[in-house]
């Protein structure tokens, strides 16, 4: 069982939908108990990282999540999602994250004036090195992206993969059984439909 | 490497059915939404815009249970409009299964909406749709409802305002172009592209695969919308993908399987 882990933020249907490709079994919940017999867990995102992360622990989630990763449940964080697995954040203030990854969640500020801020739509994920999330990528993966803020400071073993907007930013990332995507899977297409496989047939 | 050049398809609907018309009358039935979203989606489309044409002008709500049904056909984002008025409106089209609301009329209406909608849901999710036709003195003007009632508001200068209100993205029409297929009013897109810094979304009047070309690389536009080529087939996705590439522009090219 593939848990969406819904603590109120933001319409968690197109993740649901595009999980439901490939898997038959998809719950959306914030109940801790139902959170606890997931076989794949996956945290969405979208908005301001301190109105996410004061929900997530408003609904005592942490424990769940904490308890489940030390489970080595799978575990995917998604845009937001995967911010949250960082130590911190400093948009719009200071805000403690799950501390599963290493590094800072920053804002975005590329040194080219051209390049806009938000970064949104459709840019190349380049595997960084061999990792079951990313298999059978096509050569180009395009994928649809739609952020202000991303991971720095991380560490180089957790970078899976990199994307070129301006300067080189870190997307992907994996530690043991946690995983954290920068970019909408949900939102990629083949492509991303093919990493939500992958993470769903994670051994 | 640059972000890639959008395709986007458009789909007109009135009473549930898309539909095509010409400078924004004469309407022609071009389809069911929800097939036609599943086949663009499939083909490489790289985004969708579904517009309810007449919401605004018919004093409606748009068609909430067929935006849910068509958001189900495709995993690329989903732009919405249409008789979209309120905070409540663009919450509920969110929920619907949109990623974007575009709004339109409201947004003339009451400026405050554009940074309303930015303030609560983010400006990626903003967009301010433009109807213009060129004016006699060689600027253009902005029209609404559909393109049936005259605002009087300059068109660059209703750009410049909604950007720094807090849109995300324009998507702007030539109304003097639509449904013409001579090709975008590149004049108006360079002017746009001079005066805001949020990506404009070209749309009105794309009839070639030149067309699409120009508007991005001399009307340098960020993505380029278009409904009768598509529609009634002229040219697929993947040959629109394929042409761009060999004209030097990046594009999201998806091998089909």
């Amino acid at each position: 069982m593939i848990v969406i882990i819904d603590y109120g933020i933001g319409n968690l249907r197109s993740i649901e939908k595009a999980l439901l490709q490939v898997s038959s079994h998809v719950v959306r919940t914030d109940n801790p108990q139902v959170i606890g017999q997931a076989s794949r867990l996956i945290l969405p995102g979208v908005g301001a990282f301190g109105a996410c992360i004061e929900e997530v622990r408003k609904r005592n989630l942490e424990l769940s999540i904490m308890d489940a990763v030390r489970r080595d449940v799978p575990f995917l964080g998604v845009c937001v999602g995967m911010q949250m697995l960082f130590e911190s954040s400093s948009e719009k203030g200071d805000y403690r994250g799950l501390g599963l990854l290493h590094g800072h969640i920053k804002e975005l500020t590329p040194s080219d004036p051209s390049l806009k801020v938000p970064h949104m739509g459709w840019n190349v994920v380049q595997p960084v090195q061999s990792n079951p999330l990313l298999h059978g990528l096509p050569e180009q993966a395009f994928c649809y992206f739609a952020h202000s803020f991303y991971a720095t400071e991380t560490d180089p073993e957790d970078v899976i993969a990199m994307t070129d907007y301006g300067c080189s930013i870190p997307v992907a990332f994996s530690r043991n059984h946690v995983y954290g995507v920068q970019f909408h899977p949900e939102k990629s297409h083949h492509v991303g439909l093919r990493i939500l496989s992958n993470f769903a047939t994670l051994t | 490497m640059p972000l890639a050049k959008r395709i986007i398809p458009c789909l007109d609907v009135d009473q549930g059915r898309v539909v095509k018309g010409i400078q924004f009358v004469d309407l022609v039935d071009a389809g069911d939404p929800l097939e036609q979203a599943h086949v663009y989606n499939q083909e490489g489309a790289d985004e969708l815009v579904f517009l309810d044409i007449t919401a605004t002008h018919e004093g409606r709500g748009i068609m909430r249970d067929v935006v849910r049904r068509t958001a189900e056909q495709v995993f690329i984002p989903l732009t919405v409009g249409g008789g979209i008025r309120t905070l409540e409106d663009m919450r509920e089209m969110l929920h619907a299964g949109a990623d974007k609301v575009a709004i339109n009329s409201a947004a003339i209406k009451s400026v405050d909406l554009i940074s309303e909608c930015a303030e609560a849901f983010g400006a990626q999710c903003v967009v301010v749709a433009i109807d213009m036709k060129r004016d006699q003195q060689g600027g253009w003007e902005v029209y609404t409802h559909g393109g049936r009632r005259f605002t009087g508001i300059d068109g660059l200068e209703w750009a410049k305002e909604a950007e720094k209100r807090g849109a995300g993205e324009l998507l702007v029409t030539s109304m003097d172009r639509d449904g013409t297929q001579i090709g975008y009013d590149l004049e108006l897109l360079q002017k746009l592209d001079d005066l805001v810094q949020i990506p404009v979304i070209a749309s009105g009047g794309a009839g070639t695969l030149e067309h699409l070309r120009d508007g991005l690389m001399i009307g340098r536009a960020h993505a380029v919308l278009a409904a009768s080529m598509f529609h009634f087939r002229q040219v697929t996705i993947k040959e629109v993908k394929d042409f761009l590439h060999e004209a030097g522009i990046t594009v999201r090219k998806v091998d089909l399987k």
